[in-house]
């Protein structure tokens, strides 16, 4: 696994981020997400929930970026075929949902007679 | 900067753009905006991830091999997405965000048994075995294990949703409890076992496997009323299992997105089971029990007045202020076009005419909103169900048109009915009802309706597009 860039600084100074201090790192960045989540999408309107439900659908296809990176490191066959794999249905997902949701918005647009 | 902090930016920037996309989502033309600017960042991402080091040194070594597989499996994707997402009818939109919900779980699954893969093989050369009780081993078995569940649950959802016919009743076999505590067990005992054993790639897979099986044990007995419940909280699981993958890889903008799309889905399940009085609980593990003491008998012999069209019609005609509702039955008999050229009819003879849309009426929260908008009834004339209920007292006519537990007094005035408790939309008092169904067969509740037997209501039984379009010739 590759370091970031706080990992590679310290990593310069002699000083590797050890593995408890990454994990709060990463942990901190889930809950404010989360809150951040909870906060703004309160505030979506009833009428909006189901192209709120469809966009988040096609935002949950992020997990294609982890696919890209373990099918491009090509390391072994096997892990490649699954990255392959995943990022045909992580791209279908990501594809999917925005046209998905473009499509029902169309519909809530005033028709310009 | 070196490379990497250049992909972390643009990370951060795909993060601003998907959070300022749901900003966007609170009113109907900035949401096409946000859709847009999500869309943005996710292709930001998207390329950020091709020039990660992993596929950059694999590039600097053996060539663009791998940049061209890459494009490969993303073309395909985008292809069967794009078609998929194209040319399904908009009715069939809550199956088909399931569908997609799903596959964006398994990739998750597959992202953490080829990390786990890679590592193993990795390990094997040293030859050291994984640290057990890592961030990477705990991430890994839960992304396994959500992921799986995930897909195969919006599996399950999708049959259910299209009506497949072994999908489309609740699964009620009595075992089905022991079975999932089994397999919750086996879940539990196979998670702890990848945690503390990471070089076997046999235990996760059979983690997966389990996992499979869990999610579809998990839906198959949930009845379609309560899908959309079921549809938000495995959007929601999608996005954590994106998280948790971000754990495994160390990837921040896996992270954040996932934890966006989670808080999401748990908060519109959260919305759902309140609209429906129910705890999350009871809609995943309960089923509803006939509990109610009233049979169908009781409730409807000698009190169901039937009509035809032309006495309705008379009806309308001097109403000034109509009240329809829509449920379900509305989108399977894609009677929505025929309701705007009723509610035209009705407004040219100077009469208001107002949509009452209860939260859980359809698949999915805001179907009806959706399948109205594509009959193109302005959203002004949709209200709420709070909004609308205080002004039934005063409204001539509600039209019912293929809803039945959301307008089911018995919510209110029996305490042991299955759907006690749950807020509905209180048509009763309105002066006149007209029910459009097909026959006086139960909604998924499985339980009688004394809407329909009540003195100042009239049953259409007709088939729901036939049915409207006579009602708006009869007007005419």
């Amino acid at each position: 696994m590759h370091l970031s860039p706080l990992a590679a600084l310290l990593a310069d100074v002699g000083l590797p981020e050890d593995p408890a201090a990454r994990f709060i790192r990463l942990l901190t960045v889930f809950l404010l997400a989360m809150w951040v989540g909870f906060e703004v999408i309160t505030k979506v309107p009833q009428r909006l929930h189901t192209p709120l439900t469809s966009g988040s659908n096609a935002i949950s296809g992020i997990t294609a970026v982890g696919a890209i990176v373990v099918a491009g490191a090509m390391a072994t066959r096997f892990g490649t075929l699954l990255g392959f794999l995943a990022v045909v249905l992580a791209m279908i997902n990501v594809v999917g949902g925005f046209v998905v949701t473009h499509r029902m918005l169309e519909m809530f647009q005033p028709k310009r007679k | 900067m070196s490379s990497q902090a250049w992909i972390n930016l643009a990370y951060l920037a795909a993060s601003m753009l998907f959070i300022v996309a749901f900003k966007l989502m609170t009113g109907p033309r900035t949401a096409v905006k946000g859709n847009y600017l999500g869309a943005a960042g996710m292709a930001v991402a998207l390329l950020a991830a091709c020039c990660e080091s992993p596929v950059v040194t694999r590039l600097a070594s053996h060539g663009t091999g791998n940049l061209v597989m890459l494009g490969i499996a993303g073309v395909i994707g985008a292809v069967i997405g794009a078609t998929m997402a194209l040319k399904y009818p908009m009715t069939g939109m809550p199956q088909m965000v399931a569908l997609l919900n799903g596959f964006g779980g398994a990739a998750s699954t597959l992202v953490a048994g080829a990390e786990l893969w890679n590592a193993t093989a990795a390990a094997r050369v040293a030859p050291t075995p994984l640290p057990a009780w890592t961030q990477f081993a705990i991430a890994t078995a839960l992304t396994g294990l959500i992921g799986a569940v995930t897909f195969w649950g919006s599996l399950v959802a999708f049959a259910k949703l299209e009506e497949l016919p072994r999908f489309k009743q609740a699964w009620t076999d009595p075992n089905r409890h022991s079975i999932n505590l089994g397999l919750a067990v086996a879940t539990l005992l196979l998670v702890w076992g990848v945690c503390a054993n990471p070089s076997s790639n046999l235990l996760y897979w059979l983690l997966v496997i389990v996992g499979s099986a869990l999610g579809c044990t998990l839906t198959m007995p949930i009845g379609g009323a309560d899908m959309p419940v079921v549809i938000c909280l495995l959007n929601s699981y999608s996005g954590l299992a994106a998280a948790a993958a971000g754990f495994v890889i160390d990837n921040a903008v896996l992270v954040i997105a996932g934890s966006l799309v989670g808080a999401s889905g748990l908060i519109l399940t959260a919305i759902m089971c309140q609209a429906m009085n129910r705890s999350l609980a009871g809609v995943l593990f309960g089923g509803l029990g006939t509990t109610t003491a009233a049979s169908a008998d009781d409730v409807y012999a000698g009190k169901v007045k039937s009509a035809s069209a032309e006495e309705i019609a008379m009806l309308l005609e001097e109403a000034d202020r109509v009240v329809i509702v829509p449920g379900y039955g509305l989108a399977v008999a894609q009677a929505q076009h025929a309701v705007r050229e009723l509610a035209a009819a009705l407004e040219k003879r100077g009469a208001t005419v107002e949509y009452a849309i209860h939260p859980v009426a359809g698949r999915m929260p805001g179907h009806m909103n959706v399948l109205l908008a594509e009959a193109d009834i302005p959203y002004e004339k949709l209200r709420e169900m709070d909004d609308i209920n205080p002004t039934f007292p005063e409204t001539d006519v509600v039209i019912v048109i293929g809803a039945n537990d959301v307008v089911n007094p018995a919510a209110r005035t029996d305490p042991t009915s299955p759907i006690a408790g749950m807020p509905i939309l209180d048509v009763d008092k309105a002066k006149r009802v007209v029910v459009v169904k097909r026959s006086l067969s139960p909604g998924f509740a499985g339980i009688p309706n004394p809407l329909f037997a009540a003195d100042n209501t009239l049953m259409y039984f007709a088939d729901g597009k036939k049915a409207i379009l006579d009602l708006t010739s009869a007007l005419r």
